[in-house]
């Protein structure tokens, strides 16, 4: 398996940027999770080296440039989500996977609040119901990207 | 080291909403990202093909007889609006008038890519290098889709009218009230406030952009008047009504450029020549020579 040579993590970073980018109709707009929170929730859990609060700012920034985002919201997004996971590690990372799922909810909704802060404060108005959808979406999307990373990751590990 | 990275961020959000420093920044990043763009609109387009080559035979000859028939409607119209164009025309030099609009339009495709579901934005194919500047009107078919909010070399963002920060001046065509149109961030709806409760409307009233502000041209169909209620004060009528454009994010939308910008802005009546339609990138209306020379004449 050669071709899965190349390193997880760069690899779901930009899967997850390219997702986010994909179009959906737009009755389904509101169902689109947050890919790169999801990705970003894992590595932080899984390894700081590579969750940590600086790597997850400058991915935001990246985002934010390629979303047309206000410079800094992703950025701010993710250092929240990733201060609030390194705070709660070692408790997270023994959780079953159902109770991860609830955390990694809890998490979104709470991205979900920032967001509406800060565009309540830079002057766009409230964003209509399905708005709340994308946590749920991202909360039963959570066991299976998690299986999906882990064996990657320990693939890639492994065969380094 | 979370308060710093949370206190630059702030800094960053605010400066970016505040001012323009960073546009530099995002535009020589822009191009950077762009083959992510191109990535991710990959799977629309190889969808849209795909589908396009199972369409059977049947349904492309219903289509193909839609569109003929559409095209003879489009002509006949045409046809008469040149004449009504002429005689505009006629009456401007009459008056020796300067309200001679200079526009020109440009085909541009939108790029399929989703920025931000409640964010009412979309990407478009042309940018700095064809001339696009922030600003510029977009329409399609059947009426006014947005502004370009910005611009990077070879691609620019436009804001759709739905968006809630975005509002257009426009006016009944029936009663030449004046109002604006904000967006409600639902794509199928505009809401117009703050009308007097003796003005004249109705459910069912056209829109246009009035071309005060002078970002759109005078005379674009914006919308529809769906819906009347009084607001809260019970002081001033709240109107909602449908965009006449069709405001999703995929198809072809025409960016139209006032080539210079002209204190009163007149109907963007030259958009009905059929010889120009043909090809989309030209002066449409370099309208007027006669009308511009009187102008000229005037200010001496």
């Amino acid at each position: 398996m050669r071709l899965l040579r190349v390193p997880a993590f760069p690899l779901s970073v930009f899967l997850a940027l390219w997702f986010g980018l994909l179009p959906m109709p737009i009755w389904a707009a509101g169902f689109k999770p947050w890919w790169l929170a999801l990705v970003m929730i894992y590595w932080s859990l899984e390894s700081p080296r590579y969750g940590g609060l600086g790597r997850l700012f400058l991915i935001g920034l990246l985002a934010d440039l390629l979303f047309g985002t206000l410079l800094g919201e992703q950025a701010l997004r993710l250092c929240i989500l990733g201060f609030l996971i390194l705070r709660f590690r070692a408790r997270l990372r023994f959780f079953p996977m159902w109770q991860q799922s609830l955390a990694v909810f809890g998490l979104l909704m709470n991205d979900r609040m920032v967001v509406l802060m800060v565009r309540g404060l830079s002057g766009e108005g409230l964003p209509p119901w399905e708005f709340w959808i994308s946590p749920w979406v991202g909360m039963a999307l959570w066991p299976w990207l998690f299986l999906l990373l882990d064996s990657a990751r320990l693939r890639s590990r492994g065969k380094a | 080291m979370l308060l710093f990275y949370l206190s630059f961020a702030i800094v960053l959000m605010v400066t970016d909403h505040r001012t323009d420093a960073l546009g530099r920044l995002r535009q020589s990043a822009g191009l950077l990202l762009q083959p992510m763009y191109s990535l991710a609109s990959l799977p629309a387009s190889l969808a849209g093909e795909i589908a396009a080559g199972w369409h059977s035979r049947d349904q492309l000859q219903i289509e193909r007889d839609a569109a003929q028939r559409e095209l003879l409607v489009a002509r006949a119209q045409l046809d008469r609006l040149q004449a009504v164009q002429r005689e505009n025309q006629h009456l401007r030099e009459l008056l020796g008038g300067t309200r001679g609009l200079q526009m020109g339009v440009q085909l541009a495709n939108v790029v399929d890519v989703d920025l931000d579901p409640f964010r009412h934005r979309i990407v478009i194919d042309v940018g700095e290098q064809d001339g696009v500047r922030d600003g510029l009107a977009l329409i399609d078919a059947h009426g006014v889709v947005g502004q370009v909010l910005s611009v990077s070399p070879t691609r620019s963002t436009v804001l759709l009218i739905s968006d809630p920060s975005h509002g257009v001046p426009v006016q009944v065509v029936r009663t030449g009230l004046r109002v604006v149109a904000f967006g409600t961030g639902e794509t199928d709806r505009l809401r117009l406030p703050n009308i007097p409760q003796s003005a004249d409307i109705r459910v069912g009233d056209a829109l246009v952009t009035s071309g005060l502000g002078g970002r759109f041209p005078a005379g674009l169909p914006v919308a529809t008047v769906m819906s009347l209620r009084p607001d809260d004060t019970r002081l001033f009528v709240i109107a909602e009504a449908t965009p006449s454009a069709t405001l999703d994010r995929s198809g072809q939308l025409l960016l139209l450029w006032a080539t210079e910008p002209t204190l009163e802005m007149g109907p963007p009546i030259e958009l009905g020549d059929p010889t120009l339609r043909a090809q989309p990138d030209v002066d449409v209306a370099s309208e007027d020579t006669g009308g511009d020379a009187a102008a000229r004449e005037a200010r001496r």
